[in-house]
């Protein structure tokens, strides 16, 4: 009886998943297996990717220093608000998660707004009589537009692990000879690893797979996977091969997570119990 | 005993305009066991937390060793601390939690060793080191704790209700244990609980606190046998407490008949407060007792029957290994030393009357008091 209700609970759920991840899941997986023109199984797709390992090289590298930066802004910011007492916690959490209340690509474009060669940066940077810079169509554009747009991914997991901190670890640490710097080397740090772990897969995942961001902001030596893909689906009027990329990008997702899952794993027991 | 250490003088501490101590005037001697002991709130983890660096206070200074520590952090005055709840490194088995303090200290790595599993035997913990701390258990972890700050040679421990997770049974063994640690090292312990069974054992001297003032600093026998207010005779151990009136020295009149008593020095007809403890009262014949009286409730408490018997309105506790039931009419002795003579204070009238007592009402006390902090 219980078991049968708590079925018809979950089942619009699971009906919703398999309508909309499994299957279409099943016919990127169709499409990247199949040969464009016949049809019929091949593994053509998959023979071509090897071409674009540079982008998904550069892919993983704009995100992984796009997650690092993150980190370097986010954990002050996250132990900062972890320190606040509670209302005014709430308040910094609040405007944290402001910016993803508005749209990620108005976001991106205000962006272009302010970079772009005859934009406010540049206008002002001109009336100071430093002259126009290319900012927009770089590889740092691309990489702000990402740190930008993921830095509250980065900051959410971290200030859930500090806030969590036993603060009577702190004082342990000083009473027993502990600097305040020393304190945070040898034990804030330490006790912060599942938060930095996740704060990282939270940022790098989307990052990997994002196609407006260096679209909007970067230049032609700024395609990223997510772009190709677009591009495959789209223009090149390659489905198959834009699909076989897409596997090819769950699958190192996926990777990625399960290693810093396994890493923060070792670290997460000692956490919460 | 030997000589002074640490001095507190006219240490207060407020916190949002609320005083949590009130001029609290104290020293604590080398190698001596001290123990703060009062109820919830009445200062003394905040009075531990200014020893050890953690608060400041609003005003007054701390010395230690005849220098001003005041503002001196945590980390660079020879003290350490075992938490309440230990507070244990989560991240770091037995032994690198130990070790913490030695390597932040830059000893050499075989000192390191060989220091730490010395104090692994110290506190019957060979053969833990590479454990996790969360696989310990409580009494365990609260040796770990304890090593973890005795490994560092401090000249003086500060011990925060170390022991009130433990159950009953482990709290005495720890009890012992710790005695024998502190004798054999050396070290000042200063020590804060609320038990007051626990202060009387261990210390050397008690310090009761309430309300964040020091009623009273002695040793066990003398804050037991001479409480200085209704606060304190109530707070250590169980305490009738009466009106009287000191007619001269010697002789104290109360429920209507003059009393032998060894106190003197109180003004001709001052009223006092007058305690005598239960376990101090002998149950005559009727005919035979100084007062007459009804049991109206009898609790059995392994020991003792805990009796509560009704004089003239007012109820006592008297505690006897003699059964008598409920309704039965007894009679009591009150011999000179069993009377103990208190100044009036702020506390007359708040305490030492059992008309409401309940073996369960002590119990739920005890329970809110283990929320602490």
């Amino acid at each position: 009886m219980k078991k049968n209700k708590s079925v018809l609970l979950s089942a619009p759920y699971i009906l919703w998943m398999l309508a909309f991840t499994l299957i279409p899941l099943g016919v990127v997986g169709y499409y990247a297996l199949t040969d464009p023109e016949t049809h019929v199984f091949s593994l053509g797709n998959l023979k071509e990717l090897g071409m674009y390992l540079p982008v998904l090289g550069q892919s993983a590298m704009y995100s992984l220093v796009s997650a690092l930066i993150c980190l370097l802004l986010g954990y002050p910011v996250a132990y900062y608000i972890a320190h606040r007492g509670p209302v005014a916690q709430k308040i910094l959490y609040m405007l944290v998660m402001l910016p993803m209340c508005m749209s990620f690509l108005l976001r991106t474009l205000a962006w272009v707004g302010l970079l772009q060669d005859t934009g406010i940066i540049n206008n002002i940077l001109e009336a100071i009589g430093i002259g126009r810079l290319q900012l927009i169509r770089t590889p740092g554009a691309v990489i702000l537009g990402m740190v930008y747009n993921y830095l509250p991914y980065m900051i959410l997991p971290l200030y859930a692990t500090l806030v969590k901190l036993d603060h009577r670890l702190i004082e342990a640490a000083e009473d027993l000879g502990c600097t305040p710097a020393k304190t945070f080397v040898k034990v804030i740090l330490p006790l912060s690893v599942p938060g930095i772990f996740s704060g990282i897969t939270m940022v790098f995942v989307p990052a990997v797979s994002t196609f407006y961001i260096s679209q909007k902001l970067g230049g032609t030596d700024t395609v990223l996977i997510g772009d190709l893909i677009e591009r495959l689906f789209k223009q090149g009027d390659n489905p198959n091969l834009g699909a076989a990329l897409s596997l090819v990008l769950m699958l190192l997702v996926f990777i990625c997570t399960g290693i810093m899952n396994g890493f923060g794993a070792d670290e997460e027991g000692g956490v919460i119990v | 005993m030997s000589k002074e250490l640490i001095r507190l003088q006219d240490l207060t501490m407020e916190f949002d305009g609320e005083r949590i101590l009130d001029s609290i005037n104290l020293y604590i001697n080398d190698h001596e066991f001290l123990t703060l002991l009062g109820p919830s709130g009445c200062g003394k983890t905040t009075t531990l937390r200014i020893i050890g660096g953690f608060l400041n206070p609003t005003s007054g200074t701390v010395t230690f060793d005849g220098e001003t520590i005041n503002d001196v952090p945590p980390y660079k005055r020879q003290i350490n601390t075992v938490f309440q709840r230990y507070a244990l490194f989560p991240h770091l088995n037995v032994f690198d939690n130990i070790a913490f303090g030695l390597r932040v200290a830059k000893l050499p790595r075989e000192e390191v060793t060989e220091r730490v599993n010395r104090m692994l035997e110290v506190v019957s913990l060979k053969g833990y080191g590479h454990r996790h701390i969360n696989s310990l258990s409580g009494g365990q972890q609260q040796r770990v704790a304890i090593a973890r700050a005795l490994v560092n040679e401090p000249k003086v421990l500060l011990l925060d209700e170390p022991l009130g997770a433990l159950d009953l049974r482990l709290r005495k063994d720890m009890q012992i244990e710790l005695k024998r640690i502190q004798q054999a090292m050396g070290i000042t312990f200063v020590y804060v609980t609320h038990d007051q069974e626990e202060a009387l054992s261990m210390s050397d001297t008690v310090v009761v606190m309430d309300k964040g003032r020091i009623q009273q600093i002695g040793r066990p026998e003398d804050i037991y046998n001479e409480p200085k207010n209704a606060f304190v005779a109530d707070f250590i151990g169980e305490s009738n407490i009466l009106d009287g009136v000191m007619l001269s020295d010697y002789k104290v009149r109360f429920f209507g008949r003059t009393f032998q008593c060894v106190d003197k020095g109180f003004a001709p007809n001052e009223s006092v407060d007058v305690v005598i403890r239960p376990e101090d009262i002998d149950i005559v014949a009727p005919e035979e007792g100084h007062l007459v009286g009804v049991v109206t409730g009898v609790t059995f408490k392994g020991l003792n029957y805990d009796i509560i018997v009704e004089f003239k309105g007012f109820k006592w506790l008297i505690q006897t290994t003699d059964f008598h039931g409920e309704g039965s009419t007894i009679g009591i002795r009150l011999n000179p030393e069993d009377i103990h003579i208190m100044h009036k204070s702020e506390y007359s009238g708040m305490f030492g009357d059992y008309s409401s007592y309940s073996a369960e009402y002590d119990e739920l006390t005890e329970d809110a008091e283990d929320e602490e902090e």
